[in-house]
C-alpha cells in the first residue's frame, strides 16, 4: 500500500490513455466547435453528453439523497456507515455533471444567465436552479467531513446546527430535479417515441432515481469492501437494501407497464422495430429479471448475488435514460445517432476523473469512518487516519 | 397589431425569389447549391418545399403565438414579442439547444461549425419597421403576404369560402399548437410538404407548465412531511431514552 512511485498497473495505463484522448478531444471541442467534436446535427441536437453525462450522471448520484433521507430523516441509524460514501458520490457526481455540461453548451460562459433570469415556465431553468442549489447543499453536507479532518470545531458545530433543514432541503431539491429531467421531454409529444413519451415521465424518473440510489449503494458498498478492506457493510444491511430496492422495483414496474397499457402503447413493443428491441432490453435488465431474481430467497439473502442484481438494475436504468434521450428521438429525427470518438472519450474522461477523485477522497478524508459523533468509532478512526500533520484551528 | 405572414400556396410558382431575398436580408450567402438544398440550415432560414404536381410550400419559422422554444429557453434568449416575431438574442444564448429539441416544427438550426455558435432562424424581419419582410417584398405573385394576423386570418377565411373547390378547408397555423403568426392555405394537404399534422390546438408549453405548477406543492408538502417524519423518528428515541432513565432510577 505504501508505494512511493505508483506502479504501472493495467487500470492506471487505461486511466492515463483515457485522459490523453480526452484532452485531445477537449482541444477539438474548444477550437473546432461542436460540429468537429460531435456527431450532433440539426436533426439530432442532443447526444450522449446530455443523455449519459447529464441524465445518467444525475441519476447515478441519487444515492446521496436516498441515503441521507434514510439515515437522518427516517433515522435508520444502521446505515450511517454508508451515508458518507453515498454523499461523496453525490457531491462528486454533481460537480462532474456541471463540468460535463460545459462541454455540451455552445456558449458555456452564458450559463450564469440562468441565475439572473426569471423563467419559471422553463423546465431547464428549474433544473439549473435545483442543480445549483443542490450542489451547494451537498457542499455544505460534505464540508463537515473536511472540517472533521482538519479539526475545525467551531464551524463544525455551526454546520451541525443547520444539518437537518439542509438535509430536508436536499431531499426536496433532489425530488424536484430528478423528476424534472423527465419533464424536459414533456414538450416533445410529437418527437419522442410513444414507448417513452408519457405525462408520467417525471414520476417514473423520480421513482427510478430512488431505485438507483439503492442499487448504487449496494454496488458501491460491495466495491468499497473489495478495495478498502475493513469497510464492508454488514450482510444484514445489504440484505435490507436489497429488500427495499425490490419494493421500489415492483412499484416502478407496475407504474411503467400500467402506463403503457393505459396509453395503448404496448402495441409498439410488439412490433419488430429497433425501438421495441431497446425497450425490452431496458425492461428486462432494469426490472423484469431483477424482480424475478429477487423472488428467490437465496439471491435476496446473499450480498454477492445482490451485488450482481444491482449491476443489472443500474445497466437497465442507464439504458432507460439513453433510450429517452437517444433511441426514442431517432425515429422522428430521421437519422441514426452514433457518438463520435471524441464524445465518448470526453465522457470516459469525466468518469475516470470521478473515480480518481473518489479514491483520493477516501484516502485522505474520514469517509468510511464517523469520528466526530460516535465515540465508539473514534478509536478505529485513529487507527486508519494516515499520520499527516494536522493543522489545529 | 401583430405582424404575421399569410402564404397562399396556390399562388406560389416556385421561383425561389423569397429564398434569395431572405439570404440578402440576413446577410447570408446564396447560390445555386444553396438554392437546391430543400431544408433549413445555419445559412438558410427559409426554403420552398415541393409537393405533388408542381405545387410549392414555404417553410420558415412559424412564429407561434405561445412558442415552445421561448418557453423552454432558460435564459430568455428566445422571446415572443408583442409585435409578432419570435426574436432571438444570440448574446444571451448559452447554447443548450433545448429550443431545437422542443420546437414542434424543428425550425431552429445551429452553427455547428463555429467555435462560438448561435441559433439561426427566421426573425420575421423584426428589425425592420412596418409591415414588411424581405421575402414578401420579393414575391412576384403575392403568394407571401405580410400584415396583421387578425386581418390575414380573415382574408384566408374569405379566400377559402369564395373558392371552396380550390382550397382545402384548413388554415394551417390558425389552431396548430395554439396558433402561429405564419398562416398557410393550400390545395394540397399540408403533410405532403413535410409539415407536421399531429398537433392540436393545445400550446405545447402547457404540457410542461402543468408539471411545473406542482413545484410549490412539492416544496411545502415535502418540507412538512419530511420535517414531521424527522420529528417522529427522533422523538421516539428521546421518549425511549427518558423511559430507560426512569427505569434505572427505580
Amino acid at each position: 500500500m505504501n508505494m512511493k512511485l505508483p506502479k504501472l498497473t493495467f487500470w492506471r495505463t487505461v486511466f492515463v490513455l483515457i485522459l490523453i484522448s480526452g484532452a485531445f478531444a477537449t482541444y477539438i471541442r474548444i477550437f473546432g466547435g461542436l460540429g468537429a467534436s460531435t456527431n450532433l446535427s440539426d436533426e439530432f441536437p442532443w447526444g450522449i453528453w446530455i443523455g449519459f453525462d447529464i441524465l445518467c450522471g444525475v441519476m447515478l448520484a441519487a444515492g446521496g439523497f436516498t441515503l441521507m433521507a434514510t439515515v437522518h430523516i427516517f433515522n435508520v441509524k444502521e446505515y450511517k456507515p454508508i451515508a458518507r460514501p453515498a454523499l461523496l458520490t453525490a457531491f462528486l457526481g454533481y460537480l462532474l455533471v456541471i463540468g460535463a455540461l460545459m462541454f455540451d453548451l455552445g456558449q458555456p460562459w452564458n450559463v450564469f444567465r440562468v441565475m439572473v433570469t426569471f423563467q419559471p415556465r422553463s423546465v431547464m431553468w428549474e433544473v439549473g436552479w435545483c442543480v445549483m442549489l443542490y450542489t451547494t447543499v451537498l457542499f455544505l453536507e460534505f464540508l463537515p467531513i473536511v472540517f472533521e479532518k482538519l479539526r475545525y470545531e467551531k464551524p463544525l458545530r455551526i454546520l451541525h446546527m443547520i444539518s437537518v433543514p439542509l438535509i430536508i432541503l436536499g431531499v426536496i431539491l433532489s425530488t424536484l430535479h430528478q423528476s424534472s429531467l423527465g419533464s424536459l421531454y414533456l414538450i416533445v409529444p410529437g418527437k419522442l417515441h410513444p414507448l417513452w413519451y408519457t405525462p408520467m415521465l417525471p414520476v417514473l424518473f423520480w421513482i427510478s432515481a430512488i431505485t438507483i440510489g439503492l442499487a448504487m449503494t449496494i454496488f458501491e458498498s460491495t466495491m468499497s469492501a473489495r478495495h478498502f478492506p475493513g469497510h464492508s457493510l454488514e450482510p444484514r444491511l445489504i440484505r435490507g437494501l436489497g429488500g427495499i430496492m425490490m419494493v421500489f422495483l415492483i412499484i416502478y414496474g407496475v407504474v411503467r407497464m400500467q402506463n403503457l397499457f393505459s396509453r395503448d402503447a404496448l402495441q409498439y413493443a410488439m412490433q419488430p422495430t429497433y425501438e421495441a428491441t431497446m425497450f425490452w432490453a431496458e425492461v428486462a435488465l432494469g426490472f423484469a429479471i431483477p424482480i424475478a431474481l429477487l423472488m428467490f430467497r437465496q439471491i435476496r439473502e446473499s450480498p454477492v448475488r445482490l451485488y450482481i442484481v444491482s449491476i443489472l438494475v443500474i445497466s437497465g436504468f442507464l439504458l432507460n435514460r439513453l433510450n429517452v434521450a437517444v433511441t426514442g428521438m431517432e425515429g422522428s429525427a430521421g437519422v441514426r445517432y452514433i457518438p463520435k470518438w471524441s464524445e465518448v472519450s470526453i465522457t470516459l474522461s469525466i468518469v475516470a476523473v470521478g473515480i480518481f477523485l473518489f479514491t483520493m477522497a477516501v484516502k485522505y478524508l474520514p469517509i468510511f469512518t464517523h469520528g466526530h459523533e460516535m465515540p465508539a468509532e473514534e478509536k478505529s478512526q485513529d487507527k486508519l487516519t494516515p499520520t499527516i500533520p494536522v493543522p489545529v484551528g | 397589431m401583430s405582424k404575421a405572414i399569410l402564404f397562399d400556396a396556390t399562388e406560389c410558382i416556385g421561383c425561389l425569389e423569397c429564398e434569395g431575398a431572405c439570404a440578402q436580408q440576413n446577410g447570408l450567402p446564396y447560390d445555386e447549391t444553396i438554392a437546391q438544398a430543400k431544408k433549413m440550415s445555419e445559412t438558410k432560414v427559409t426554403y420552398v418545399a415541393t409537393g405533388p404536381d408542381e405545387t410549392y410550400m414555404r417553410r420558415l419559422c412559424m412564429h407561434c403565438e405561445d412558442p415552445a422554444c421561448a418557453s423552454v429557453c432558460p435564459v430568455e434568449a428566445l422571446v415572443k414579442t408583442p409585435e409578432g416575431p419570435v426574436a432571438y438574442y444570440g448574446d444571451k444564448c448559452m447554447g443548450c439547444r433545448y429550443c431545437m429539441v422542443a420546437c414542434p416544427f424543428s425550425v431552429p438550426k445551429y452553427e455547428w461549425s463555429k467555435a462560438i455558435p448561435r441559433v439561426t432562424k427566421c426573425t420575421l424581419c423584426g428589425d425592420r419597421t412596418g409591415m414588411t419582410t424581405g421575402c414578401a417584398e420579393a414575391c412576384p405573385t403575392g403568394a407571401t403576404m405580410v400584415g396583421d394576423r387578425t386581418q390575414l386570418l380573415a382574408e384566408a377565411h374569405r379566400r377559402i369560402s369564395q373558392n371552396p373547390g380550390t382550397y382545402l378547408n384548413h388554415i394551417y397555423g390558425e389552431d396548430e399548437v395554439g396558433g402561429t403568426s405564419v398562416l398557410m392555405i393550400s390545395a394540397v394537404p399540408f403533410g405532403e410538404f413535410g409539415l407536421p399534422t399531429q398537433y392540436g390546438p393545445t400550446p405545447l408549453p402547457q404540457l410542461t407548465g402543468a408539471v411545473l405548477a406542482h413545484i410549490p406543492d412539492v416544496v411545502t408538502v415535502g418540507g412538512v412531511v419530511l420535517g414531521g417524519i424527522y420529528w417522529i423518528t427522533h422523538r421516539r428515541e428521546i421518549v425511549a431514552k427518558v423511559e430507560n432513565d426512569e427505569k434505572d432510577e427505580h
